[in-house]
């Protein structure tokens, strides 16, 4: 168990440095983009003065290396930084009113993006994963190919493009689901959930396709084994060779591409939410953008990045766990 | 008190403005309800600070919803009290008094009165302040409290469209000596309460139980307004019923629209226009033939029809629209004539030029389409229109004002001296071709502080003229306001012109079916 927690804890050293890499880049890469948060906001009626003044209130006057390490600075201890946004509207009246950190307006952001992510989980997981059974059962069968064809094709288009068809299908001809996912803090459960449903069900479109085809492949794979072969001849069902002999030895591999499609649900979703008007952090990070809203931005990269490295280091734990071999790597 | 004009309350109504808030008959409004709006144009740096407003999410739920300003521009373009009742200016337009509304309160009790006008103007500006309605403001050299209800402001030089000016919808009226925390939390005097709001994603409001303007505004019991700046999925909630109304049509989506029995669309043609200004201090713009070529050479027209898909007029290079009071509609319209362009241009001794036109789309939506038309039209004439893409971001500081020709775009102005004193004034920050006439500049000072709306009348028509013959704006179309509202909501017969969505007030007019 000790070289599991050796790994555990290599791998989180390696992902701050992800971390810190991620970071130099997005905040080149905001920099690089023409025009500021200054110019933006004010827009048509930017004058120089207003353009300067508001420069020199955010710090934007500052060399940008300055800027990078004043930022990380206040990261490393825990404080994001003051959203240019806000902050902007609090130099006006003098104050520093209560939603003007980063944190604050991205928390209930990033719950709402959770909230979709789970709910896209936990219809798309056990979804792709008994399609994927069924399909290598019933392998080369028409269910099969249909199976196929339907993800594949799913996963090919682009999400905005199979959230109009939804939203046409499900919301204009068959009024079923409401086309506007605006929840608020305060909504009730079930109204919560099916405004979610429509984003929550492209997502699971997008992200079947990719667990469905690897929990088939892996049992495929499997089925050629010796031992299968064994348990076939033993005269059992064709159901429980699968479900009860190869699908624990190829976990594995589909609890890998399980996690890195669960990140996909964190970090993926600025379509979606714009799209469906669903007040999640892909929603903000695209305000932000718009309106060079650096450390927002800067938030909301480190919050994706942190989410792809954490749940793969999550599959890798949990592949080393169901496969001792790797435990030991010589 | 009804059927008064625009024009005969600056009669009648600049020597004693004596006006109440009965504004138009109304027909029987439902009261109650719940009115929700998709609209585009919200930001998460979204606040109740009206010097930050500038579009109609903040606008409309600002004013004719949580504040109120001194004064109202109603649907029909005539000018009425809002918070100050009357109003009264000395022979020179100089002084201006205001008689404000007794019995106001703020939502949070407060009782409204001079003070807080006065704290609430000086905010715009207060040293560092970045209001776009500074200009407006500063022009008022003294401000001064008479009694606990009227106030006299001085301006620096006469002004016969003050009270217009105070309807702006920057200048909104916040409780003296708490106005960062009115700010905060959005305590108005307005129709409707602040119950949520979330910058960027949705506002909430609750009818105020006793308001000043009684049975006559307000008809909902709760209002909601939705950021949804995607536009198709502005057009998808209302087509599936979820929001009540929403703003900015798509063209292209227009048809989906008018098949849809439970919506009906709004159109009013107001005073947004698009334009290509180009400097006229700088060759070859510095002569005036160049420019009568180049007002020649564009077909204007086409771009209605091609650009606005037919949602629009086509302009005359004033930026003076139906929605002001002297639109001069019967001035000569410049047609595209490939001949006279071409003889305009032999007359600056050239007999083909080159020219670079900076377009984005950032300008006005199909800005870039429109510079081609342009560069197509133009070319038989000896024009040659170079098409430069410049980008979206930072367009206004990087492009507009320094490229010697690009597009643009206003949204307009309620009156004819904040249009032209925004934008064609010389020497003004935002006279986007830096033009100069000696002629119009004068007639601009005489017109400002002119009270005789005859003589102001002729005054402004030949200020249009000159602007048609010499100015450095070509402006070939005016884009109309495009809205769509859904059956559940009735909407009264006029609507305002001068901004989407009803002049910003549908909060304020609209009711129940």
């Amino acid at each position: 168990m000790g070289s599991v927690l050796k790994i555990i804890l290599q791998r989180l050293a390696l992902g701050i440095l992800t971390l810190l890499i991620v970071s130099v880049v997005i905040f080149g890469a905001v920099n690089l983009l023409p025009g500021d948060f200054a110019e933006s906001i004010l827009g048509q009626g930017a004058t120089p003065e207003a353009v300067a003044s508001i420069r020199r209130d955010l710090g934007l006057d500052q060399p940008l290396i300055t800027r990078y390490f004043d930022w990380l600075g206040g990261v490393v201890q825990g404080d994001l930084g003051t959203s240019f946004a806000q902050a902007n509207f609090a130099s006006f009246t003098g104050t520093t009113s209560g939603a003007t950190t980063v944190a604050a307006q991205i928390a209930p952001r990033f719950a709402n993006t959770m909230f979709l992510a789970a709910v896209t989980a936990v219809i798309a997981v056990p979804f792709a994963i008994i399609l994927g059974v069924l399909a290598a059962l019933y392998r080369n069968s028409v269910f099969d190919r249909a199976a196929n064809i339907f993800t594949l094709t799913s996963i090919s288009s682009p999400e905005f493009f199979l959230a109009y068809i939804l939203i046409l299908f499900l919301a204009v001809l068959n009024p079923i689901f409401p086309s506007l996912s605006n929840i608020y803090s305060g909504m009730a459960f079930s109204e919560r959930l099916e405004k979610s449903m429509l984003p929550a069900l492209v997502l699971t479109l997008v992200v079947t396709a990719h667990m469905m085809r690897m929990t088939r492949a892996a049992i495929i794979n499997l089925l050629a084994s010796p031992y299968i072969e064994m348990a076939r001849l033993k005269g059992l069902s064709p159901m429980r060779v699968i479900v009860r002999h190869a699908l624990p030895n190829a976990l594995a591999p589909i609890i890998n591409v399980i996690a890195i499609n669960l990140a996909y649900l964190i970090t993926g979703v600025v379509v979606v939410e714009v799209v469906f008007v669903y007040p999640g952090i892909g929603q903000l990070f695209v305000d932000s953008v718009k309106i060079r809203d650096i450390p927002v931005v800067q938030a909301c990269c480190l919050i994706f990045a942190a989410a792809y490295i954490l749940l793969n280091l999550t599959a890798d734990i949990m592949s080393i766990l169901s496969n001792p071999r790797m435990r030991h790597p010589k | 008190m009804s059927g008064l004009s625009r024009r005969g309350l600056l009669k009648t109504g600049v020597a004693a403005g004596v006006l109440g808030l009965s504004g138009m008959p109304l027909r029987a409004q439902t009261r109650g309800g719940k009115f929700t709006a998709g609209l585009s144009g919200a930001n998460t740096s979204d606040s109740w600070d009206g010097r930050t407003h500038s579009d109609v999410f903040m606008i409309a739920a600002a004013l004719g919803g949580v504040f109120d300003a001194l004064t109202e521009v109603a649907a029909d373009g005539s000018l009425q009290g809002e918070l100050a009742e009357s109003w009264e200016a000395s022979a020179d337009a100089k002084t201006w008094t205001f008689n404000l509304r007794q019995g106001v309160t703020f939502h949070n009790g407060k009782a409204f009165g001079a003070d807080d006008v006065i704290e609430s103007l000086q905010l715009h500006v207060a040293e560092g302040s970045k209001s776009a309605a500074q200009p407006l403001v500063a022009a008022i050299t003294e401000m001064k409290k008479i009694t606990e209800h009227q106030v006299q402001f001085t301006l620096e030089a006469g002004n016969a469209d003050f009270p217009y000016l105070m309807s702006d919808y920057h200048l909104l009226m916040y409780p003296a000596g708490q106005i960062e925390e009115a700010i905060a939390k959005g305590i108005g005097t307005g129709l409707y309460e602040a119950v949520a709001f979330d910058p960027g994603v949705r506002f909430v409001g609750r009818r105020v139980a006793s308001h000043y303007k009684g049975d006559s505004a307000g008809f909902f019991e709760e209002v909601e307004l939705i950021a949804i700046n995607d536009n198709t999925a502005r057009m998808n909630a209302l087509m599936t019923g979820q929001v009540d109304a929403i703003n900015r049509i798509d063209f292209k989506a227009e048809a989906l629209l008018r098949a849809n029995p439970r919506v009906r669309l709004q159109e009013v043609t107001g005073n947004q226009h698009y334009t290509f200004p180009m400097l006229t201090q700088t060759a070859p713009f510095d002569d005036v033939n160049v420019r009568r070529a180049l007002k020649y050479g564009i077909n204007r027209q086409e771009m209605v029809d091609k650009i606005l898909l037919g949602h629009g007029k086509v302009g005359n290079d004033s930026p003076i629209g139906p929605a002001n009071q002297y639109y001069n509609a019967d001035m000569e319209q410049l047609a595209y004539d490939p001949d006279k362009a071409k003889f305009y241009l032999q007359q600056a001794g050239m007999d083909s030029i080159n020219i670079d036109l900076s377009a984005s789309n950032a300008a006005f939506e199909g800005a870039v389409d429109a510079a081609q038309l342009y560069q197509a039209a133009a070319a038989p004439s000896g024009i040659n229109i170079n098409v430069v893409q410049e980008p979206a971001d930072g367009y206004w500081s990087n492009v507009w004002l320094k490229k010697p020709f690009c597009a643009s775009y206003w949204t307009g102005r309620a009156t004819e001296d904040w249009m032209f004193s925004s934008a064609y004034e010389a020497g003004v920050p935002w006279n986007d071709s830096q033009w100069d006439n000696a002629r119009f500049q004068e007639l601009l000072y005489a017109a400002r502080a002119e009270l005789d709306s005859d003589k102001r009348r002729e005054q402004y028509y030949e200020m249009q003229q000159i602007l048609r013959d010499d100015g450095g704006v070509i402006i070939p179309m005016f884009a109309n306001f495009v809205q769509a509202v859904g059956s559940r909501i009735a909407t009264p017969d006029v609507i305002g012109n001068t901004a989407q969505m009803d002049n910003n007030r549908m909060l304020e007019r609209w009711s129940l079916a």
